[in-house]
């Protein structure tokens, strides 16, 4: 598998959404290069015929009824808002 | 007479509908107490207005005769548990100033149960730790100290401001969760009892996430009978949480005993791991010896593929929470960095970057890195095929044994800064307690013994899915034979 | 308006247009002749009343972020729970274009970032989607044609960015974020741009005769993702390009043809399709490459963690099957084969389920409609009304005449009271008063009389006062008879039996 360098993970932070600095850069390039290491161990297991166990619940999944139980909440959901304005939630502009 | 801070849950309980005290000097006591133990630094938040006005509340209903469950006990909360009204961090400044408009299932179970709450807990961010170095609001320092020494220990984590509070007798009980290791590691390191009930029993419906299909809340308490009480009212069905269990929640405390004669307790020789410090073998053997005495039979079983679930973990938790910590983005609430002149994205990654922590991104990045185009089968996929094999080796290992018990650590309390820079030997603390979240399995630990350093060690017991009675029960002989009564000294 | 051009433009079978055959569509490019190939994913809103994974409400125009739930904002530790309405939805519209459907389905998260999509990922089905493999049969120029479905999945709608309200900010609604969708995702069997507004014109029809979405693109209920590659006949599919989000039939038409034309241009001078994602700029006409906020997109798609396989019993497949109502296809084939309606008129009355009802309803009227009642009432129903409707700009759902008036007016005409003019002028009168036809007729005396004795008085009259042309007539001059007719009936106001008429005449000029 893959080793990880500066530049994958400029590549992952940006994915991630997480500003890097340099020095940053340089002290992860060891650290996930260590723990995916250990991950790529894994590959040796034999895993023939195995489902992917994604839950551990015997239950398939509930249905709920379709009704309305939500009233208008806006005033408290803006109130832990860093910014709103008339009503919306606000953010620097985007140019699309 | 015992001071009121020296009791634990269910005394508290049976006290105050006897009338030997009022919840409000309960309160009180333990409210004084945690403002004694400011060093500690356990508490991110104090709720006092909380424990009082549930005290006065539980102190009318005694006088009505109309006392509820918990009337009276007061709790510390992890701070990852959403409560209305009150300041929820998860440990981290990107959530530093949060006040949720809602309550956790939770949290508000136990208030209806009449518990209090003294104050929200510390613990590594976003649960993320095994030492509870990466909360932003501190280190939390274990009360316990090795002999002739005062260098500060880890209580361990993620939930370590809970079980430095209930190991210093600041608060009787107090919620934790559990991904990988959280309540049960604490527990160990502290000389406390903490329970991981199977996955779906604790609604996790305003909990915090980290990684969903392992976090399990559960209690860390001063006893066994003292679990057993918090989770009958922790637990229960959610149709809020689809991952639920829709099943009954029996009595534990009231069904628990200690006759285990005629269990089968398997020990799976694959805990014997490399590095595993003598004083945890040996502790090991005294457990077996009294599960003996209690009357229990001890089987070998063997789980040939725990030794891969910390790997496994370590792709799926932070695959996990790669994608649970994305809605942390500055937009709608927490902490936002807007650099002059930034536009959307740049307002993301400078929100994110400063409000992590280290530890909380390196997860991030770790599970943004498996589950990218290329990677995700092999690491991904992987790890969930592996961790199908682990959860297969346990019901193998249940054909022939009804509860199995291991170390609960490979080593005891360690002192802050020790492991912080070195990540994988920070994550091997979890080797034990792993398989068991990747099973779902009810697991709990119970202290059973001080090493030559005078630290607390504790076994570890695991059960069957939804079998925590016999978990419970086999804790209680465990209990009861080892007579763990130590206590850290007081220097707080 | 958009919502309009769905509906004014029925699929007409090109029998009735160019006689048959129709042509292939194919673009001339410098190095010769280029086919196209098209594939759509349509985003349909599913009709519910709370959202996907939260109680919220779903009502269109509300005030903005009045319908949110802490699940829709995604605050921390809020948890999906699946609404079984729009389970059932999506498995009817399955079971409707003749789909399998997976008894189990799973939930994926789709992660990016946008400031539209609170929880950092949108909740869909990538691996395990709801509905499997079904088709579609759309008619093209009096051809039918299959358009095969590769799948229907179900996943969470985003909320709503507006740029124009602040020099320097966007402004975010989400009260549109966690709204169930369809994505209906067609194979790439769509071959012109007729086809592909043929085939949405079909899956609207579809989808409103279910019930599962309003079909309505003004309010955005309804998107088309249009994927569009070019190759010389005989070669394998070229490289594609997705031109997201186009929201009215015309432009998913127009946005084919000038992708198309562009991609030929590109790989005729030499160079290279790029798989990108692009946007139709209406205003423009053209299409333009959005990889500015594509660039690196990397959906680390993964199952959802708060959320269970999804497994269906039969007993819910069965009572979804069971609630399906008769669909345009078996309904059309009825009109043909039981009502002997043709192809075209049953073709355009099913076009819609709207216009299929009130026809229906029409027919309940009469006891036993046979062929020809149903033959009159489908005719007046495409001529009379749709044209009254047209002229009114109003749509059948809020026509001034309801299927019974129709249905009495027609029934007028099929037992003598009235005459086809009568019939005309008493629904213009209806248009204008809402009054049933049997009264305007009785009220104003526009019925018409088969009365003998009183249209004889009347000829009687006219041919003592037009001597002259009944000697014409009489001499062999055979036109004239016209002529006695007319006068006839403007004697009479229009109102006497034409038949009753013609007889009268032929024996009293023959005296
Ligand atoms: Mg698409
Ligand atoms: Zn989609």
């Amino acid at each position: 598998m893959s080793v990880i360098n500066a530049s994958i993970v400029r590549k992952i932070a940006k994915l991630a959404c997480i500003a890097v600095t340099e020095e940053e850069v340089t002290a992860m390039v060891p650290e996930l290069n260590a723990i995916l290491g250990w991950g790529e161990q894994l590959a040796a297991i034999n895993t023939d015929g195995v489902e992917p166990l994604t839950s551990v619940i015997a239950q398939s999944q509930r249905l709920r009824e379709d009704e309305v139980t939500v009233p208008d909440i806006r005033d408290a959901l803006l109130a832990n808002a860093p910014e709103a304005e008339h009503g919306f939630f606000t953010v620097p502009k985007v140019i699309e | 007479m015992t001071r009121l801070t020296d009791l634990g849950v269910t005394d508290l309980r049976d006290g105050i509908a006897k009338g030997d005290f009022s919840a409000r000097e309960v309160a009180e006591n333990f409210i004084n107490a945690t403002n004694e133990a400011e060093k500690l630094n356990a508490f991110i938040t104090l709720t006092p207005d909380h424990a009082l006005k549930q005290a006065e509340e539980a102190d009318k209903a005694r006088a009505s005769g109309q006392l509820k469950a918990l009337s009276g006990v007061p709790l510390g909360i992890k701070d990852l548990f959403c409560t209305n009204g009150y300041r929820t961090t998860a440990a981290s400044k990107i959530i530093g100033n949060f006040v949720p408009p809602y309550e956790s299932t939770i949290t508000e179970k136990l208030f209806a149960a009449g518990a209090g709450m003294i104050g929200k807990l510390n613990l590594d961010q976003f649960a993320m730790g095994s030492s509870n170095e990466t909360s932003a609001f501190g280190n939390v320092i274990s009360p316990w100290r090795q002999k002739n020494d005062d260098a500060a220990l880890t209580p361990g984590g993620s939930s370590g401001g809970s079980a430095a509070a209930v190991a210093a007798k600041i608060i009787p009980a107090a919620t934790g969760t559990d991904t990988g290791g959280s309540i049960r590691q604490p527990a160990s390191f502290t000389g406390i009892t903490g329970l991981k009930p199977t996955y779906g029993r604790c609604s996790r419906f305003g909990v915090i996430a980290f990684a969903s299909s392992l976090d399990q809340a559960g209690p860390m308490a001063r006893s066994v009978k003292d679990c057993a009480a918090l989770l009958e009212v922790m637990a229960g069905f959610d149709p809020k949480d689809s991952t639920s269990a829709d099943v009954m929640v029996p009595n534990w405390e009231k069904l628990l005993s200690s006759d285990i004669r005629g269990k089968k307790i398997g020990i799976p020789k694959e805990y014997r791991v490399d590095g595993m410090a003598p004083e945890i073998e040996s502790l090991w053997q005294r457990g077996i010896q009294m599960m003996k005495e209690a009357g229990a039979e001890i089987v070998d079983v063997t789980l040939p593929h725990t030794r891969h679930a910390l790997a496994a973990y370590y792709i799926i938790a932070p695959a996990e929470a790669s994608s649970n910590l994305a809605r942390y983005d500055g937009v709608r609430y927490g902490e936002r960095q807007t650099p002059e002149g930034s536009n959307l994205a740049d307002m993301y990654s400078a929100t994110r970057a400063a409000g992590f922590g280290d530890e909380v991104k390196r997860r991030i990045m770790i599970g943004t890195y498996v589950l990218s185009a290329g990677f995700y089968d092999a690491y991904y996929i992987k790890a969930q095929k592996i961790r199908a094999l682990i959860a297969r080796d346990f019901e193998a290992a249940f054909d022939k044994c009804d509860l199995l018990l291991t170390p609960a650590t490979p080593t005891a309390a360690f002192a802050l800064g020790q492991k912080q820079d070195d990540p994988i030997a920070m994550y091997l603390n979890d080797v034990f307690t792993v398989p068991a979240s990747l099973a779902g399995l009810p697991a709990m630990t119970v202290p059973v013994g001080l090493n030559d350093q005078g630290l607390p060690l504790g076994l570890q017991l695991i059960g069957k899915p939804l079998d925590e009675q016999s978990v419970l029960n086999a804790g209680l002989a465990l209990e009861e034979r080892a007579g763990f009564t130590s206590q850290p000294e007081k220097w707080w | 308006m958009l919502a309009l051009l769905w509906k004014s433009v029925p699929d007409l079978p090109a029998s009735r247009k160019n006689g048959g055959k129709m042509e292939k569509y194919i673009l001339e490019g410098a190095t010769g002749s280029w086919e196209i190939v098209v594939g759509l994913e349509v985003h349909a809103q599913v009709i519910s009343k709370s959202k996907l994974f939260s109680g919220a409400a779903t009502a269109f125009g509300a005030e903005p972020n009045s319908q949110v739930s802490l699940i829709d904002a995604a605050m921390p530790g809020m948890l999906p729970v699946v609404n079984r309405e729009c389970i059932r939805q999506a498995v009817r519209t399955g079971i409707a274009i003749g789909a399998v459907i997976n008894r189990v389905s799973k939930f994926d998260r789709k992660n990016y970032f946008y400031a539209d999509l609170p929880q950092g990922y949108q909740i869909s089905q990538l691996y395990h989607p709801i509905v499997g493999e079904g088709s579609l049969l759309i008619d093209v120029d009096g051809e039918e044609r299959e358009i095969g479905i590769e799948r229907i999945h179900v996943e969470q709608d985003a909320g709503k960015l507006m740029h124009d309200q602040h020099p320097t900010k966007s402004y975010i609604d989400l009260n549109r974020a966690g709204i169930a969708l369809m994505e209906i995702v067609s194979k790439p069997d769509i071959r012109s741009p007729a086809e592909a507004g043929a085939y949405l014109r079909k899956l609207r029809a579809i989808l409103r005769y279910v019930g599962s979405c309003d079909g309505n693109m003004e309010e955005g209920s309804m998107r088309a993702d249009v994927n569009v590659s070019v190759r010389k006949a005989g070669e394998p599919f070229g490289t594609r390009c997705e031109i997201k989000n186009v929201n009215s039939v015309r432009f998913v038409q127009a946005a084919i043809e000038y992708e198309a034309r562009r991609q030929i241009e590109v790989i005729e001078d030499g160079g290279k399709i790029i798989q990108e994602t692009r946007l139709f700029d209406h205003d423009k006409g053209e299409t333009r490459s959005l990889r500015s906020k594509e660039d690196a997109h990397d959906y680390r798609y993964f199952p959802d963690p708060d959320l269970l396989p999804l497994e269906l019993p039969e007993s819910f497949i069965d009572e979804c099957r069971e609630s399906l109502p008769e669909l345009p296809d078996a309904k059309r084939q009825r009109y043909i084969t039981h009502l002997n309606l043709t192809p075209y008129t049953a073709s355009v009355i099913t076009a819609d389920h709207e216009t299929a009802a009130w026809f229906e309803a029409m027919l309940e009227y009469f006891k036993e409609p046979d062929a020809k009642i149903a033959t009159a009432a489908a005719n007046w129903l495409t001529s009379e009304l749709f044209g009254a409707l047209k002229k009114l700009g109003r749509d059948i759902t809020d026509s001034p005449v309801s299927p019974k008036q129709g249905a009495e007016l027609i029934a007028l005409v099929a037992d003598g009271t009235l005459s086809g003019s009568l019939a005309k002028q008493v629904f213009e009168i209806m248009l204008e008063t809402g009054q049933n036809p049997a009264d305007i007729a009785e009220e104003r005396g526009l019925k018409q009389t088969s009365d003998t004795g009183a249209i004889e008085e009347v000829i009687n009259k006219i041919l003592a006062d037009n001597q002259d042309k009944v000697e014409q007539y009489r001499s062999g001059k055979d036109k004239l008879f016209g002529f006695f007719v007319g006068q006839t009936m403007r004697a009479m106001a229009g109102k006497a039996n034409p038949a009753v008429v013609n007889e009268l005449l032929k024996k009293l000029l023959a005296a």
